[in-house]
């Protein structure tokens, strides 16, 4: 069996939502509300859903960049929650993060050589010449020339950016990277560059990959694993072929029968979802689905449905399946 | 049409000689990547570059026979809004966040058509309900901030057809939006192209929504034109390389490639671009002429046009 890298049990992220002058308590902001799965080495899982479903809170909250309100992290089999600063430090040259939007993750005031020998320098990384020789490697490595390293963020386009934003990921050799929507502020003829790097990365370094993404057709690119979350829970998680091809979940079906191809003669039937994606501040009673699910039955919300395994590797949660 | 912009850095040649017809009742598709000049265009024809830096510097935009480059502007506040309707990519920054949304839709009714108080919350009231807005009376008084994004965009949509528009210019009208409330959006042009035959100019960046709604499709790059043609023609017999390399490097949900083919290099600098071919620098297939005088538009067969010298 493939070694499992990362394991999360169980894990919660909530907001406080306060009020009035002494700021109240009032209520809490569901974000990630009781997610586990795993990521194998040198495998990525692609993570999909709409806008506020929580899934860059779970990116952030998985590394500890953010506190996790309860639940349990294993990297390697020990429990990260409770490790303290200087841990912290030894799990971050192992799992780094690649953000969505390279301007502004990018100080405009640094040189792209500094941006990236920065890391080396925290992760204690050798004399001056042996760090600018590491950035010149790690540029060529994402395909830019080592003359960018005295280069400025401004000077560069979006896709470079991008590219600055990976080197300086890798500049620590890690085994995991959360990538939180790497390429949804990239154009297409830029993306597939991007989208190929992460995954010719990901060959020779066997690296492992949390890809965070709206965008189901790049998510299918990439993963051999997909789940999908709504409204703070993973509704399915199955491999990428049974995903794309026999998706159990009703809202993993609409999600995919809503995507436009590039063709102009498809004619699928859409499942159109009526409604909006509910506050979760206050989530729907039992499924969290079941206000706009088209297959809503009775006990659906009286009863939060347990995720199940109906086959090898396929999960889901939904009562369709008891 | 040619628009530019004058910057300290230089002259920004956004659109650079494009020409092209809106016909009656038809949804015609601008794409392209980011820089490519669509916004541009689609601010050209309203006049709504701003100036300075922006000026329009040749070509002309008429609307049944009459050039709006040189209308006063009285009567191009006749025509915006009115006869030609825009909506943005951005609801969020499109409404005014101190007025009720009916106060917004409104306002626009009140200012183009002649009608008692009465008759003007009646049909925002209905133009509402044809958007698809739930419970619309109560609705309609509510802040934007009390809507999500894709009830805002609905908001916008219902505001721009207060006064029947002939043509409705949408930029990356569902851009900002999830997955599943764009296919709803875009349910709505649907809607509007077949009942009420309005004429759409539909600007965005994404092939997948193009091939859900356009009948005719150009594609831009650099500020011009590179292809132009009927859906089938640009999704079935992509003619301009960079057609081709756009729709070749789309990643898709049917398989998963062993490898994605990008479009080398990078979307070029409109500041001073090169004498030829625009895309000339990221071509496979360019050749001595490419480097030398900007290609013409060459047919292809019927309306299918490719500026690019293989086709000469």
């Amino acid at each position: 069996m493939e070694k499992k890298l990362l394991e999360v049990e169980n894990l919660k992220k909530y907001y406080p939502v306060t009020a009035g002058l002494l700021a109240r308590h009032v209520a809490d902001v569901k974000a990630v509300d009781g997610v586990s799965f795993f990521i194998a080495e040198g495998e990525t899982l692609g993570l999909v859903g709409e806008s506020g479903c929580g899934k860059s809170s779970l990116g952030r909250a998985l590394l500890r960049l953010e506190e996790p309100t309860s639940g349990q992290i294993f990297y390697r089999g020990s429990d990260i929650t409770d490790w303290n600063k200087k841990q912290l430090k030894e799990l971050r040259r192992e799992a780094q993060m690649i953000f969505q939007d390279p301007q502004s993750s990018l100080d405009p005031r640094m040189t792209i050589g500094d941006s990236i020998g920065e890391a080396l320098l925290i992760h204690g990384g050798g004399t001056e010449k042996e760090r600018l020789e590491r950035v010149e490697e790690l540029l060529k490595r994402v395909g830019l020339e080592p003359g960018h390293t005295t280069r400025y963020p401004h000077e560069l386009s979006g896709g470079q950016k991008q590219r600055v934003g990976i080197a300086r990921a890798l500049a620590v050799n890690p085994k995991l990277i959360v990538a939180d929507e790497p390429v949804s502020a990239l154009d297409v003829s830029v993306q597939a560059q991007i989208l190929n790097l992460t995954m010719d990365l990901q060959r020779e370094l066997s690296l492992a990959y949390l890809f965070i993404a709206h965008d189901l057709a790049v998510i299918g690119q990439v993963s051999s694993r997909i789940a999908v979350m709504y409204l703070g829970q993973i509704v399915e998680l199955a491999g990428r072929d049974d995903l794309f091809h026999q998706p159990l979940h009703p809202y993993t079906q609409a999600l995919l029968s809503a995507v436009l191809l590039p063709d102009p003669h498809q004619k699928r039937k859409r499942i159109l979802l009526s409604g909006e994606v509910p506050s979760p501040i206050d989530p729907p009673s039992g499924c969290r689905f079941h206000t706009r699910c088209s297959r809503v039955m009775k006990v659906c919300p009286r009863e939060m449905p347990e995720l199940r395994q109906i086959d090898k590797d396929h999960i889901v949660a939904c009562h369709l399946y008891d | 049409m040619k628009t530019y912009f004058f910057t300290r850095l230089g002259v920004v040649k956004a659109v650079d000689g494009v020409s092209f017809g809106l016909r009656k009742g038809e949804c015609l598709c601008l794409v392209g990547e980011s820089g490519c000049g669509k916004t541009a265009t689609a601010l050209s024809i309203l006049r709504l570059v701003d100036s300075p830096p922006g000026r329009i510097v040749g070509g002309g935009i008429m609307y049944h026979g009459e050039d709006l480059l040189h209308s006063s502007g009285a009567r191009l506040r006749q025509i915006r809004g009115n006869r030609i309707a825009m909506i943005f990519q951005d609801p969020q920054s499109s409404l005014n966040p101190v007025f009720t949304v009916g106060d917004q839709i409104m306002e626009q009714i009140h200012l183009h058509l002649k009608l008692g108080k009465r008759q003007v919350r009646d049909r925002a009231l209905s133009l509402m309900e044809q958007v698809g807005i739930p419970q619309a009376k109560e609705r309609m008084k509510y802040y934007p901030h009390q809507f999500s994004g894709g009830m805002k965009q609905r908001v916008m949509i219902a505001a721009a057809l207060s006064c029947d528009p002939e043509i409705l210019i949408a930029d990356e009208p569902t851009t900002a939006l999830d997955t599943t409330i764009k296919a709803q959006i875009l349910d709505i042009f649907r809607d509007l192209k077949q009942k009420m035959n309005m004429s759409i100019l539909f600007i965005t960046h994404d092939l997948g929504t193009v091939a859900g709604i356009a009948d005719r499709i150009i594609v831009m790059y650099g500020g011009r034109i590179a292809e132009s043609g009927g859906v089938l023609d640009i999704f079935e017999q992509p003619k301009h390389p960079y057609t081709c390399g756009l729709l070749k490097c789309l990643p898709t949900v049917s398989e998963r490639r062993e490898k994605l083919s990008p479009i080398p290099g990078v979307i070029p600098s409109l500041i001073d671009p090169p004498e030829g071919c625009i895309f000339y620098p990221r071509c496979q297939w360019h050749m001595p002429v490419c480097q030398q005088t900007r290609p013409e538009e060459f047919v292809i067969s019927g309306e299918h046009i490719a500026a690019c010298y293989l086709y000469a």
